[in-house]
C-alpha cells in the first residue's frame, strides 16, 4: 500500500437479525474526496490493463475461485440466482468479453470497476452528504420503507435486504442504488461502501476500498 | 417482531423488522440448509467447468425473483432442490456427452482400421471433446478413381477458418 493515502474505513453495522440468518455479512465504508470527472490516462491505462487478464478460460473458471464462490452461494441464500443476476465479477468478466475491453466511462465508475476486478470484492460509491455521519449498514425493510430519501422513490416490499442510514435507504443490496444518491460532477465527497460475504477474508474488502480510493486519489 | 438497529456511533434506533427468525430449532435448520447449499453451489461450478468444452449445461431455470431478502425454512428448502435437481442433470448430461465422446473415439478407430467399411463417415473434432473445427472424415484416394477402385483414406479437415473476415470490397478506379 501507498505510504501517502491512509484510509481508515469503518465497519457499517448490520441488523443483528440479518447478521443472525447471515453470519459472515459486512459492510465497510470510506468516505474519501472526489467528484464525477473524466478519467485520467493513468487510470484508462490501468483499465486497459486489467482488460488483458480475462480470457474465456478463466472467466468460466471463475466461479470455481473462493470470492465468486462465495458471493455466488450467498445470492443462492438469499433468494438470487447468479446466472440470472449475476454477482458484480462475473457481471464485469462478462462485459469485458462482450466488449473486448473494459470501456472508461468517468472516474468514480472506473475507479469501482478497478477495485472489483483487482479484488473480486464490489465496490458502491454515494454522495457523502446525502449519508448520515453515523454511517451505513445492512438490513431489511419493513412496511412503507422506500428507496432513496425522497417520498418519490419506489415503495420496497417488507423483508428485502437493503443498505440504509438512520435516514433513509440509498441502495438494495447487490441492487440498484437510488439514483439521486449517485456521486456527480458535483459532489465534494464520495461515500465508498464494500459489501462483503461470508467466505471473504476481511482484508479483500479493505484492498478493495483501498485500491478504489487510490484510484480516485490518482487522478 | 422488534429489534435495535445498531449502529456505529453506539447510538441504537428502534425497529420493527420482520424476519423468517423465529425459533432457534428453526435457526439451525436454516443454516444447514444454506451449508447445503453452499455445497451444491460448488459441485455446480465444478459440472458446469467440466461440461463447457462439451457444451455447456442448458439454461438455467428463470422461475426465482430477482429480490435480495432473507428467506425462510420453506424457501430455503426449494432453493436447495433446485440446486440438487440442477446438479444431477448437470452430471447426467457430463455422463452422456462423455459417453457419445467415448463412442466416437472407437468410432474413429475402426475407420482408421478399416476405411473402406466406413465410407464417408465424418467425425468431427468437437464430437470427440477435442478442441477446434477440424473433423476426420473417409474419403477415396483419387476422387472418382478411388471411389471406383475402393481406395479409401481417413483425412483431418484442415482446422477452423482464419479470423480474418471478408476481404474488403475493391475500390472501382
Amino acid at each position: 500500500m501507498s505510504e501517502d493515502l491512509e484510509l481508515r474505513a469503518a465497519a457499517g453495522f448490520v441488523d443483528p437479525v440479518v447478521a443472525a440468518e447471515l453470519p459472515g455479512l459486512r459492510l465497510d465504508w470510506v468516505i474519501v474526496e472526489g467528484r464525477v470527472r473524466p478519467s485520467p490516462p493513468e487510470v484508462k491505462r490501468r483499465l486497459e490493463e486489467l482488460s488483458d487478464r480475462y480470457r474465456g478460460a478463466s472467466v468460466v473458471a471463475m466461479r470455481t475461485k473462493p470470492i465468486p464462490h462465495a458471493y455466488r452461494a450467498f445470492f443462492h441464500q438469499i433468494g438470487l440466482d447468479p446466472d440470472i443476476t449475476r454477482i458484480p465479477s462475473e457481471q464485469a468478466a462478462l462485459g469485458r468479453l462482450l466488449e473486448g475491453r473494459f470501456s472508461s466511462r468517468d472516474l468514480v465508475r472506473d475507479a469501482l470497476l478497478i477495485a472489483l476486478v483487482e479484488t473480486g470484492v464490489p465496490v458502491w460509491a454515494l454522495d457523502a452528504d446525502l449519508v448520515h455521519p453515523a454511517g451505513l449498514g445492512i438490513r431489511a425493510t419493513v412496511a412503507g420503507d422506500r428507496l432513496g430519501k425522497d417520498t418519490s422513490g419506489p415503495v420496497l416490499a417488507p423483508g428485502r435486504l437493503v443498505v440504509a442510514d438512520r435516514r433513509c435507504i440509498h441502495a438494495l443490496l447487490f441492487g440498484d442504488v437510488a439514483p439521486r444518491h449517485l456521486p456527480t460532477s458535483r459532489s465534494g465527497r464520495i461515500t465508498l461502501f464494500a459489501v462483503a460475504v461470508d467466505g471473504v477474508p476481511a482484508i479483500h474488502v479493505e484492498e478493495a476500498l483501498w485500491v478504489c480510493a487510490e484510484s480516485l486519489r490518482t487522478a | 417482531m422488534d429489534v435495535r438497529e445498531h449502529l456505529t456511533s453506539g447510538e441504537t434506533v428502534p425497529r420493527s423488522v420482520t424476519s423468517p427468525a423465529v425459533e432457534d430449532g428453526e435457526r439451525a435448520a436454516r443454516r444447514s440448509l444454506r451449508a447445503q447449499i453452499s455445497k451444491l453451489e460448488r459441485e455446480l461450478a465444478g459440472a458446469f467447468v467440466t461440461a463447457f468444452p462439451m457444451g455447456g449445461l442448458g439454461e438455467p431455470p428463470t422461475a426465482r425473483t430477482r429480490q435480495a431478502r432473507l428467506l425462510g425454512l420453506g424457501e430455503l428448502e426449494r432453493v436447495r432442490d433446485d440446486l440438487a435437481e440442477r446438479v444431477r442433470v448437470a452430471r447426467l448430461t457430463i455422463t452422456e456427452r462423455a459417453d457419445a465422446q467415448a463412442a466416437n473415439r472407437v468410432l474413429l478407430e475402426r475407420m482408421l482400421l478399416e476405411p473402406e467399411k466406413h465410407r464417408s463417415v465424418r467425425v468431427a473434432c468437437s464430437d470427440l471433446g477435442e478442441p477446434g473445427c477440424g473433423a476426420w472424415q473417409v474419403r477415396p484416394r483419387l476422387g472418382v478413381i478411388g471411389m471406383l477402385m475402393g481406395w479409401w483414406q481417413v483425412k483431418l479437415s484442415s482446422g477452423c477458418p482464419l479470423a480474418r473476415g471478408r476481404r474488403p470490397p475493391r475500390s472501382r478506379p
